[in-house]
Parts: structure tokens; sequence; C-alpha cells
């Protein structure tokens, strides 16, 4: 079976200035592999500054990782050259947070949606050029009458993000990097962009990863999930077992932090310490110095504990129960 | 145009004599407020008579699309909507103070003093080369002249405290905070004073769901010492439903509901409010997506009659040419619909 992406213990550390000080470790030996013929949509969740948005950029190949080695349809993607090239670039595509920033408000619509078109060489006439627009944007529910012609200012917040999932769309991608995508739309038009996504997936085939510390959404649209913090893996696995029954102490104080549009079902009642105090002791657990349940043991980096068949979490609480290399990661995750 | 008596409190209070039973007098009264901005395209109403009141202590969360005014009210309020834009009446009350009276100096005195603005985005509110005492102590000289500096510090101090933030903060620049530190820095600035109306503008859009509820905490808990009344704009039910005692809904430049939150979460009566609350995830309805339909009107094309007609699953005759006005129906609730126009006649 033929793997579309594979991540190989990749590493990314920051570094400020010329000694390599400070060193910051964005994420921490993520080994991952998605399944080209199975699409999944796969949630990576966690706070600001768990690492999130580093992974989008490596996955991109904005960044190139410290260690390890990222791998699309088998080959190292930060050496890919020529037609290779260009064509991860077609099939692995991006929606970012803000919908109000990634467009150029000099360029109407139909630039946005023409540039990939003509640099891929998508289509050979004009005529076919603007079918594949009015395509990929039906797909997403818009009229393509309402927005071809027209300037990202005269178009909403909803309406922008859904013109990004289009012209990602128009390339028929393989796989979709979506960091945040509903974080700045409308509550109202939050729905309607994750079914369009979830559409993608079911109907294109596109297997999507989906950035977020919405974990209400996440529950809503993927089938795993994979919670970071400072850019390790806590806890993965079946997005319902984990946000129903959270193993891990950090994904309990998530799950716990979720405004849930109930009246019944009341928010933090667990005591919050802050982020910011708490860098941990190296080597240690990175969770240790905020975790209710922290032991003397936590000192040293718990590995993943397979609790059942889908659920794994990197926490001592669980060492009764077999480890999981790191590396079968993905066998955890549902397609 | 006819106002109905939108609440009875908003009427002159007669006068009670020093042993009469002091009733809940609201601290926060709006009344008929309205803001249009003269754009080159023509008039928005972004605020169109929009009355409400609100009582010492209570919490009220104002939700609505993008462009439905929530912001503009906050701004209206605070008297700060600047050109094109323009207040065009109404009356805003913070306790005996009529603010849209006052001469300039004296609004500036209100401000922050009788009410404060906790604006969106608290990373871009902070001066990033001065320090956050200096900030803090600036605001509390501008009002306070006759303080001592010592008195002054210790105040500012007390304020970080009550935010849960360290008092070495007062020495720090916003670039060595994070993001929750800095939207509770501009919390601890909101209540130096001790106001009676805090205006908190999507106090958290900008912060992940763990600072999120750490800051509604510590609005929360900051409100309780000061007994002020705060209300909190914002477009997430979810944070609605943990946080407020009542939900107003807007829909382009008015008020359509005002409720209590339990009502406004198992009963909503204005289609929108409905759409608005059955577009919510929630834990048993896994993968059911349900917008709602249509977009938003632009404020310089508003629908005739009922804004929302061209939208409402329910609309009739009726709500495409007279324009519903506020009903008060049982419990005190008010809905701006004419599918309640019989139940509110009967009363």
């Amino acid at each position: 079976m033929a793997e579309l992406l594979e991540l190989r213990g990749v590493s990314k550390v920051y570094t400020r200035g010329l000694t390599h000080s400070h060193p910051t470790v964005a994420l921490r030996e993520i080994s991952l592999t998605l399944k080209e013929d199975e699409p999944t949509i796969l949630t990576v969740a966690g706070e600001s500054g768990s690492g999130k948005t580093t992974l989008a950029m490596l996955l991109l190949g904005f960044i190139s990782p410290t260690m390890g080695e990222i791998l699309y349809k088998g080959r190292n993607i930060t050496t890919l050259t020529g037609p290779e090239r260009l064509a991860y670039r077609r099939e692995v595509q991006a929606v970012f947070q803000d919908p109000f920033a990634v467009f150029n408000p000099f360029y109407t619509v139909d630039h946005l949606l023409t540039v990939p078109i003509k640099r891929f060489k998508l289509a050979s006439t004009r005529a076919e050029a603007r079918a594949r627009m009015e395509e990929a944007l039906n797909a997403v529910g818009l009229r393509p009458e309402d927005v071809l012609g027209r300037f990202p200012h005269q178009l909403s917040g909803g309406q922008r993000q859904r013109i990004n999932v289009a012209r990602a769309l128009l390339l028929k991608p393989r796989l979709l990097i979506a960091d945040e995508p509903v974080s700045m739309v409308d509550a109202s038009l939050r729905a309607t962009i994750l079914e369009t996504l979830r559409n993608l997936q079911r109907d294109y085939g596109v297997s999507i990863i989906y950035i977020t510390h919405d974990l209400t959404t996440a529950y809503h649209i993927a089938k795993s999930i994979i919670v970071l913090y400072r850019g390790g893996v806590m806890e993965a696995g079946d997005v319902d077992r984990v946000i129903k029954s959270p193993q891990h102490p950090y994904t309990q104080l998530l799950v716990d932090s979720i405004p849930w549009p109930n009246l019944e079902q009341r928010w933090g009642e667990q005591s919050i310490m802050a982020r910011e105090s708490t860098a941990p002791p190296p080597g240690a657990c990175p969770f240790m110095p905020r975790c209710p349940k922290a032991m003397p043991v936590c000192a040293s980096r718990p590995p993943l504990f397979q609790i059942n068949p889908h659920q794994a979490a990197a926490c001592y609480l669980h060492e009764r129960q077999p480890q999981l290399v790191a590396e079968k990661l993905s066998e955890l995750l549902p397609a | 145009m006819a106002a109905v008596t939108l609440d009875p409190l908003s009427a002159p209070l007669p006068h009670t004599g020093v042993l009469a039973q002091p009733a809940p007098s609201p601290v926060l009264r709006v009344n008929q407020l309205a803001v249009t901005y003269y754009t080159d395209l023509g008039r928005a109403r972004a605020l169109d008579d929009v009355s409400f009141t609100l009582n010492a202590g209570q919490k009220l969360g104002m939700v609505g699309e993008s462009g439905s005014g929530k912001s503009t009210l906050a701004l209206a309020m605070m008297r700060m909507i600047k050109p094109p834009g323009r207040i065009e009446g109404g009356e805003v009350f913070v306790g005996d103070t009529e603010l849209m009276g006052l001469n300039e100096e004296a609004m500036r005195r209100a401000r922050l003093s009788k009410i404060a603005y906790i604006p969106q985005g608290a990373m871009n509110s902070l001066n990033p080369v001065i320090r956050i005492g200096a900030q803090m102590v600036d605001a509390v000289k501008a009002h306070l002249p006759g303080e001592s500096r010592a008195a002054i510090q210790d105040r500012c101090r007390q304020a970080l405290r009550s935010v849960d933030l360290d008092p070495g903060v007062f020495n720090m620049y916003a670039h060595e905070l994070s993001g929750g530190m800095k939207q509770r820095v501009c919390i601890a600035i909101g209540v130096l004073l001790e106001p009676s109306v805090i205006i908190a503008d999507e106090p958290t859009s900008a912060l992940d769901v763990v600072t999120q509820c750490q800051v509604m905490e510590t609005i929360d808990r900051v409100q309780d010492q000061i007994g002020a009344a705060v209300i909190l704009i914002g477009h997430d039910m979810g944070l609605m439903a943990q946080f407020v005692d009542r939900v107003a809904v807007m829909y382009a430049g008015r008020l359509v509901e005002i409720s209590s939150v339990r009502e406004m979460f198992t009963d909503p009566k204005h289609p929108y409010a409905r759409a608005l609350i059955s577009s919510l995830p929630n834990l048993d309805n896994r993968g059911v997506f349900q917008g709602i339909p249509g977009l938003a009107p632009s404020l310089l094309r508003i629908p005739s009659g009922c804004a929302f007609h061209p939208r409402c699953p329910f609309a009739m005759d009726v709500c495409t040419t007279v324009r519903p006005e506020v009903l008060e129906l049982a419990g005190g609730r008010r809905v701006a619909c004419h599918l309640f126009d019989e139940e509110a006649r009967h009363g």
C-alpha cells in the first residue's frame, strides 16, 4: 500500500542568533503516515506554542526539518526537483487562518483563480479555464456569478475562506493543510465551511490535515486526532474516544476548557495554571509543571502508552499499558 | 418613529422616599441609540434604535454576525464613533449620568471611570515601547490628578494582582507577555477605576481555549469584586452559554431578541436566533453541519420590512413590507418578529 505522506522522526528546533543559543524545540520526533488510498481527516490540536503551525509549515515545505525527513509519495520533499516538485506543489495545498490577510486587495477573485491554472497549465483554452473555475466555486457552495469579477473587500469573510478552499480544490490536490480555517469566521458560517471541507474529503478523496485549537470543530469534522503540547505528542487516537474520554491530563484540561453551548455542561471545573510561568525541567514531561497529577517519575519524558486499539497517551498514569513505539503512531488512527 | 415603550425601566423613575425599598435600579440604560456611517456609497444605518437595560452585577451577551453592529454599539456607548460615522440620537445612562449629553471633557472623565472598554485583540492595543506600568499610571493620573505617586502605583499593582498577574508585570514591556497575559493587562486597565459598566469586545477571539477559559474567569472574578455590569460582545454561543445571564441577538443593526440565557438556548423565539442556536456544534450531533442559509445583508441595502425576511424560513407577506417593532413577551423577553404579534397583543 503506497504512502501519500510519511513523517519519519521529524523535529524542528529554532535557535537564536549566531551561537544557536536558547534552542526552542517546536516539534519533537513526530512520526506519522497518511495512506494514499484512504483519504482521511486528521486533526492536529494544541494551544498556541504547541507546534501546530510549525508542522503545517514543514508539510508545505516552507521550512525544512532539523532532524528526520518528510516523504511525499516516497520522495523526500526537500530534495524534489523539476516535475516532481511541481507535482508536489500542486497536490499539497493549504488554507490559512486569516481570510482577510491572504488576498491581494488590488486583484479580483478571477486573478487569484487564474494564476494557478496558468502556472500549472491546467486548461488549454480560456473557456476551459472558466469552466474549471466555476466547477471549483460550485463545489464549495458559491455561485460563480456572485464572486467572479469582484474584489476581496466586496466579499464576506466566509466567502473569502470558501474561495481559498476553491482555489486549493482547483488544483485537484491529494492533501489539504488547513491551518485554523474557521477561527476567524463567524460562528454561523463555520458550519458551512466545515461541511465544504468534509465534502472535499468524501467526494474528491482529498486527505485533510486540520490544524486547530478548537476541539469542538475537530470533533465534528475529523476521524482521528493528535494532541500536541510544546512540540510533543501527548495523546492520539480516534477523535470520538479522545474527546469523550481523554486520558492525558493535558487533553483533559483542553476538553474541560471547551465552552460547549450547553447549559448543563459547565466548563472550567479544573483549576488552570498559567502556561507562561512553567518551563519544564530539561528531559521531563513537558506538561509536568502544570499537571495536577504530576509524580516524581514524570521527571523523565514518558513514552506513548497504548490504552486501547485506537487511543494512546504519553503519560505515566497509564504505564501499565503496553508501550507504543512512536513510529507506530499512525496505526492507532482510524482511516 | 413611535417608539413603543421598550422597557418600563427606561421611563423616568418616580422619586422614591429614603425609606422606600430600593428596587434593583439598572446601572445602564441605553435608549434608542442610533448610528449611521456616511460612506461614499450611501448611508449605512449601523445601529437602529437599540434599547436595553442592565443591572449592576449582570452579564449581558451581545451576539450577531460580523457587520451586525455589535462593535458599533460598544463604540457608540463610549462615544468613540469616528467620522464618517455619526451618533444620530439616543441616550445612554450610566447611573444617573447621561453620556450623550456630556461635553467632551466630562465624557473623557467618564470613560474608564464610569464605563470601560476592553478591546478586541489586546495584542495591538498596548504601546510596545512603553512599560506596562507607565501605561497604567497614565490612565490613573488622567482621572485622579490629585492622587500621590505611591497610591497610584499601589492601585495599579492591586489591579494586576486582581487579574492573576505577577505585580512584576508592572515593569515589563508588551512583547514580554503572552497573548493571554496581554489580554489580562487590558482587563486590569479596564478595572483600574472600578467602573460601573465594562464592555468587553470579543476579549478572547485571538486566544486558545485554555487561555480563553482563564481570561473569562478573570473577568468574572473582577466583576464580582467591583460589582460592575458586563457586556460581552462576541459570536461564540458556547462562550455565552458558559458566561452570561442574558443574551441579546443583533441582526443588521437592530436588536431582534433579548432573553435570559436559559430561554435563549432552550426556546429561542426569533427565527434568526433559532437558526443560530441550531447551527451550534454539540457533543450529540456529531457531523451534522447546519449553517444559516444566505448571507448577512449589506447595511447599505437593508431589505425592506424585516431585514431577515430574505433568509427567514417563516417569512410572511407582512415581513416584506412592515418592519417588526420590539414586542414584549411573557417573562420580560423581547422579540422583534411578526410571528409574535398575536402573542404579544394578548399578553
